[in-house]
């Protein structure tokens, strides 16, 4: 591993513990700043695989609560946490209200905490590359642990997917029979699933119908879900939902999977970014270009389709030197 | 020029909007959080009872481009310029602040003499709060 002297300054800053250095790399890249690829590219090779876990469900389970008590759990374990909490924009105006910082309750002066909202932002696949190279840094940061919370739904889904080590998905009594667990989508990704809210009548059904589905349905990969309740208010769990999520961290080390979720996340984030690039430079292109423009006419004029105007693109993979 | 119309849509404002202190009455800070959402931005909402070392610390983790302080206890005084002087300790006083809630005028002039770059009343309209804020925030970006 290289020595910190030849990294650049910001990457330099980032990992000496200068969070501002941080706080503004995360704008970076949220933005697609160009000046975010050199410190992302210096930090790589230096941020630690540390457990990245993302945490979904619908609205209004408790997402933000549980995180903030496990937040304190791991505090207390000693060990760092950084935290990136993804709500919605809104498709009209663009604009979001980040609330996921209201239920945190971490102390002022903890320098072993960071806590970090961002925006969904609505560009396809934005959310995982974002969250992912912003996961990325807060490790090359020091950080032990990095906690993904977003609302489970549509794209979001997937990007947890794609980012996280382990996914704890959350729920809570009287969310809907035992047919809407059938129902493709969060069901499917979970690792760990949360019951939250036992406090409250109808936790016990909840978590054995759950069991239940575990049982039916056993993943390829060996790793069968965990189930655990929890509360907030009281609060309970807590440190029965850290030992699951830590029990999934140790399937993937001693089953040889965390090597191969490793790969194929990577695959997925280097066909984004071309994806991106490529993207980005026909639309460029269909801007500018006075032949594409002319193919874009005929396309309007409906003298071609446009599945053969889109063959008659060749965006070229190339290296960039 | 399109291009930087498509810078701004690209790279939307960031504002935290926190209240310092003890009082409980939040509506006002959510109808401006409201707007400055429907206006574009992305609103950190960091809630009531807010500390002044809270609320720094929330403006450099989220990296803002400006900060709202609602308040309505009457504490303005003591907690609006300790979070003036904890950004310029932490060398971010270049994050412009805002203020809204119950300031006496008297009170308002010292704030905006000590760098509160503007402070709304009961009377204000949400148009002009969100034209300040995008103005604050472009002029410190």
């Amino acid at each position: 591993m290289k020595g910190a002297r030849s990294l650049p300054p910001v990457a330099r800053a980032i990992v000496g513990g200068d969070r501002r250095a941080l706080a503004r790399a995360i704008t970076a890249i949220e933005n697609g700043d160009p000046g975010a690829g050199p410190v992302l590219k210096a930090l790589f090779s230096r941020a630690r695989q540390v457990p990245i876990v993302g945490v979904a469900g619908p609205l209004g389970v408790g997402k933000s609560s549980l995180l903030n008590l496990l937040v304190g759990h791991l505090r207390g374990l000693g060990r760092t946490v950084a935290v990136i909490a993804v709500d919605p924009s809104s498709p009209f105006s663009g604009g979001s209200v980040l609330g996921d910082r209201i239920r945190f309750e971490g102390r002022a002066d903890d320098p072993g905490v960071f806590f970090r909202s961002m925006a969904s932002r609505g560009a396809a696949g934005g959310v995982a590359a974002a969250t992912l190279e912003a996961a990325r840094v807060l490790a090359a940061a020091g950080f032990d642990i990095i906690l993904v919370e977003t609302v489970g739904s549509g794209q979001v889904d997937v990007a947890i997917r794609e980012i996280a080590t382990t996914r704890v998905v959350v729920l809570v009594p009287h969310l809907g029979d035992e047919v809407q667990t059938l129902k493709a989508g969060l069901f499917e990704i979970a690792d760990v699933f949360c019951v939250n809210k036992t406090d409250l009548p109808g936790a016990d059904s909840a978590q054995r119908d759950l069991a239940d589905l575990v049982a039916m349905f056993p993943a390829g990969s060996g790793w069968v879900p965990r189930i655990v309740g929890t509360s907030t208010t009281v609060p309970r769990g807590i440190a029965e939902l850290w030992e699951a999520i830590q029990a999934h961290e140790s399937f993937l080390d001693s089953s040889g999977t965390r090597r191969a979720g490793e790969r194929h996340r990577l695959a997925t984030e280097i066909v984004g970014l071309v994806r991106d690039r490529v993207g980005r430079e026909l639309t460029h292109q269909l801007e500018r270009d006075a032949d594409l423009r002319r193919l874009l006419d005929r396309v309007v004029a409906r003298e071609i389709d446009p599945r053969t105007a889109a063959e008659r693109l060749r965006p070229t993979v190339r290296r960039q030197s | 020029m399109p291009d930087s119309e498509a810078l701004a849509k690209s790279h939307p404002i960031r504002v935290l909007i926190a209240k310092p202190g003890l009082d409980g009455h939040d509506r006002g800070a959510k109808v401006v959080a409201r707007a400055l959402r429907d206006a574009g931005m992305e609103v950190i909402y960091a809630g009531l009872r807010q500390t002044p070392e809270e609320i720094v610390r929330a403006a450099l983790e989220e990296d803002v481009d400006l900060i709202g302080l609602s308040i309505l206890s009457g504490a303005h005084m003591a907690l609006i310029p300790r979070v003036l002087t904890l950004l310029k300790k932490n060398k971010a006083a270049s994050i412009p602040v805002f203020a809204g809630g119950i300031i006496p005028d008297e009170d308002a002039r010292k704030l905006r003499a000590a760098g509160v770059r503007a402070i709304f009343g009961p009377g204000a309209s949400l148009e002009q709060i969100v034209s300040t804020a995008q103005k604050l925030a472009r002029s410190a970006a």
